[in-house]
C-alpha cells in the first residue's frame, strides 16, 4: 500500500547522483540492490538515474582509490546498464586522476560510447593540479564533473583523500567553463561550511543527495546559491531524496521546483543527454 | 491515525534549527499528515538538570492536545522517582533519559535502577542513540552515540521494562535484538528515523527479520525533516494492517494499551 503518496508521474525528475553495483564487487546482493533502486525510482517518479560505478567497490582495489583495471571494468558495467535501460539510466565516467593517461582515455572512450559526465571521487584533492587535464577534457566535451565532497572536512579521514567545498571552489575558479556538481550536501559533515564557500562560485552546482535531512538545510541551500544552482539527487538513500523533494514542494514556487527537478540538469549536461531533450 | 514518537520542542544549542516552537511543529505535522506526536524538550537534554524543562513541556502539551509530553528524567538527580510519578500522573506516554548527553555511564547502576523502576511502575523508557550524524556535529558537541550494549543491559534490568530506542541504525538494532533473548527483545521498540530505505532496504530487511511489531514511526523533527520517515513508509510494500501498526498500533502496544 502507498498511503498519501504524491503522484509525480508524467513529470520529469532527474537523479544526478546515483550508483549501481555489479558482479565483481563485495556485494553478493548486487542484483537486488540495482533492482531496488530502479523499483523505488519508479515509485518516486525518477525518469533518469545519472549514475556511476566506483571500480570494484573495494573488492580488488579501494573504493576511492580504484585501480585502472577496476575503473575500466566499472565503467564497462555502467555502459552496459545504460544500454540495457536507455530510457532511464545515464552514466558518468568514473576516473582516478592519479593515472592521468588512463583517466583521459576513459573519458574519451566512455563519452564516445554515450556517457554524459565525469565522476571524480576521492583519489586526489580537488584543488590538485592533477585534476586540470581532466577538467580541460570535460570542458572540451561539454561534460559536467560530479565531485565527491566531505562537507566541511577539517582533518584526514581513512580510506579517502576527501575534498571539501573550498577545494572544489578552487578547482572551479581555475575552470570557469566547466560545471561542477558538488556531491551530496546531505552526505555527512558540515553543510553550512560548504554553502559559505561556494556561494559566489557560479559554476558550482549543489547536489541535494545524501542521507542527511537536517531541518534548515534545504532553506539554507536555497538562500546560499538559489534554485538555479541546485540539483536533485539521492546517492545511497532514495527515501531521503524523496523526502527532500516533498519538502521542496512546500518551500518553493513551482518554477523553482522544476529547475531543481530537472531543468538545471538539462542545462549543464551535454545537449541530447536525456530522452526529453 | 498517524503518530510521530520522536519529535522535539525548543531550541537546539549547536546550530540554528527552524520550526522548534509548538505551533511550528504542529504545522510541520499537518504538512506531512501526522495526527499526534510524542514530544521531548530539546534544550533540556543539554542542561545539568534536564527535568527543569518538564514544566514547560507539560504546559505546551496542555495547550496543544496533539502533543504528548515525554518527560526527562536523570538517574543521578534526587528527583528521579518523583519524575516517574509525575509522568504517570500526567498521562505521559513515556519518560526519557539520554545518558550520553547527560555525560553519565549509560549502563551503570543509576541507569539500571532507573530502568528497573520504569519496569516496575509501567512507564516506558525512551532513549536516543543520537541527534545528529557524528560527522556533522559542532566541534564541542562530543557526546558519544548511545552504545548497543547499554540497551541490552537495560533490557535485563527488570522483567517488565519497556524501552523505545530512537534513531538507531540497522547494525545497532540487529546487535540488540539478536543479542537479547526473545523475551527481552519483545520489550524493545525502535523508531524508523535512522533506518535506510532503498536501495539498501535496511528497513524492509528489519521488518522481515526483527518483526514489524517492533517498529514505530518517528522522525526526529524538527532536527530532521519529518517527510523522511513518511517517504520511507511509502517506499515499502505494506498491507494496510502493517502500515497501521507502524503508524500507531505498535506505539500503543509499547504503552501497554
Amino acid at each position: 500500500m502507498v498511503a498519501r503518496a504524491r503522484p509525480y508521474l508524467n513529470r520529469v525528475l532527474i537523479d544526478v547522483h546515483a550508483h549501481f553495483l555489479h558482479d565483481r564487487t563485495p556485494r553478493a546482493d548486487w542484483r537486488e540492490r540495482n533492482a531496488s533502486r530502479l523499483r523505488a525510482g519508479e515509485r518516486i517518479g525518477i525518469t533518469v538515474h545519472v549514475a556511476s560505478i566506483l571500480g570494484s567497490w573495494g573488492l580488488t582495489s579501494p573504493i576511492y582509490f580504484s585501480s585502472p583495471s577496476d575503473t575500466t571494468h566499472g565503467n564497462d558495467r555502467m555502459l552496459a546498464l545504460q544500454c540495457e535501460h536507455p530510457d532511464r539510466i545515464r552514466g558518468y565516467v568514473a576516473v582516478n586522476p592519479n593515472f592521468t593517461g588512463h583517466a583521459l582515455a576513459e573519458i574519451a572512450r566512455c563519452m564516445n560510447a554515450g556517457m554524459i559526465g565525469v565522476k571524480l571521487a576521492a583519489a586526489r584533492r580537488a584543488d590538485d593540479p592533477l585534476l586540470d587535464p581532466i577538467c580541460r577534457l570535460a570542458a572540451e566535451r561539454g561534460a559536467p564533473v560530479l565531485h565527491h565532497i566531505w562537507q566541511g572536512r577539517r582533518r584526514e579521514w581513512p580510506g579517502q583523500d576527501a575534498s571539501n567545498g573550498a577545494e572544489l571552489a578552487t578547482l572551479a575558479r581555475r575552470h570557469p567553463d566547466v560545471s561542477f556538481i558538488l556531491a551530496h550536501i546531505g552526505g555527512g559533515g558540515d553543510w553550512l561550511d560548504t554553502l559559505h564557500v561556494v556561494r559566489d562560485v557560479g559554476n558550482v552546482y549543489v547536489d541535494l543527495s545524501g542521507s542527511g535531512v537536517d531541518g534548515g538545510m534545504l532553506e539554507t541551500c536555497v538562500a546560499a546559491v538559489g534554485a538555479p544552482r541546485l540539483l536533485w539527487g539521492c546517492d545511497l538513500t532514495l527515501d531521503t531524496g524523496w523526502a527532500k523533494l516533498r519538502y521542496l514542494e512546500h518551500l518553493l514556487p513551482p518554477g523553482d521546483l522544476e529547475l531543481i527537478r530537472w531543468q538545471n540538469a538539462v542545462r549543464i549536461f551535454p545537449p541530447g543527454a536525456f530522452p526529453a531533450d | 491515525m498517524r503518530l510521530d514518537v520522536n519529535a522535539f520542542l525548543g531550541a537546539y544549542p549547536w546550530r540554528r534549527v527552524p520550526g522548534t516552537a509548538p505551533e511550528a511543529v504542529l504545522a510541520a505535522m499537518d504538512r506531512v499528515g501526522l495526527d499526534e506526536a510524542w514530544v521531548s524538550h530539546l534544550p533540556g537534554m543539554f542542561w545539568k538538570d534536564p527535568t527543569e524543562g518538564n514544566a514547560w513541556l507539560l504546559d505546551a502539551a496542555r495547550h496543544h492536545r496533539r502533543l504528548h509530553p515525554v518527560l526527562a528524567v536523570h538517574p543521578l538527580l534526587a528527583n528521579w522517582r518523583d519524575v516517574l510519578r509525575q509522568a504517570r500522573g500526567a498521562g505521559a506516554p513515556a519518560v526519557r533519559a539520554d545518558p550520553t548527553f547527560y555525560g553519565i555511564d549509560p549502563a551503570a547502576s543509576p541507569m539500571l535502577a532507573l530502568a528497573a523502576e520504569c519496569g516496575a511502575s509501567g512507564v516506558p523508557l525512551v532513549m536516543s542513540v543520537r541527534l545528529e550524524d557524528l560527522r556533522g556535529r559542532h566541534p564541542n558537541d562530543r557526546a558519544d552515540d548511545l552504545p548497543p550494549w547499554a540497551v541490552r543491559r537495560l533490557l535485563r534490568a527488570h522483567p517488565d521494562v519497556r524501552i523505545l530506542v530512537m534513531s538507531a541504525d540497522r547494525g545497532f538494532i540487529e546487535e540488540v535484538h539478536f543479542g537479547s533473548t526473545p523475551e527481552e527483545a519483545r520489550r524493545c521498540w525502535w523508531d524508523i528515523a535512522w533506518i535506510w530505505g532503498p536501495p539498501e532496504d535496511h528497513l524492509a530487511t528489519l521488518l522481515r527479520t526483527v518483526g514489524t511489531e517492533r517498529f514505530v514511526l518517528g522522525s526526529g523533527q524538527p532536527l530532521r525533516i519529518p517527510e523522511t520517515s513518511i517517504a520511507r513508509l511509502d517506499l515499502l510494500d505494506l498491507t494496510p494492517e502493517q502500515r497501521a501498526l507502524l503508524e500507531h498500533g505498535n506505539a500503543a502496544a509499547l504503552r501497554g494499551r
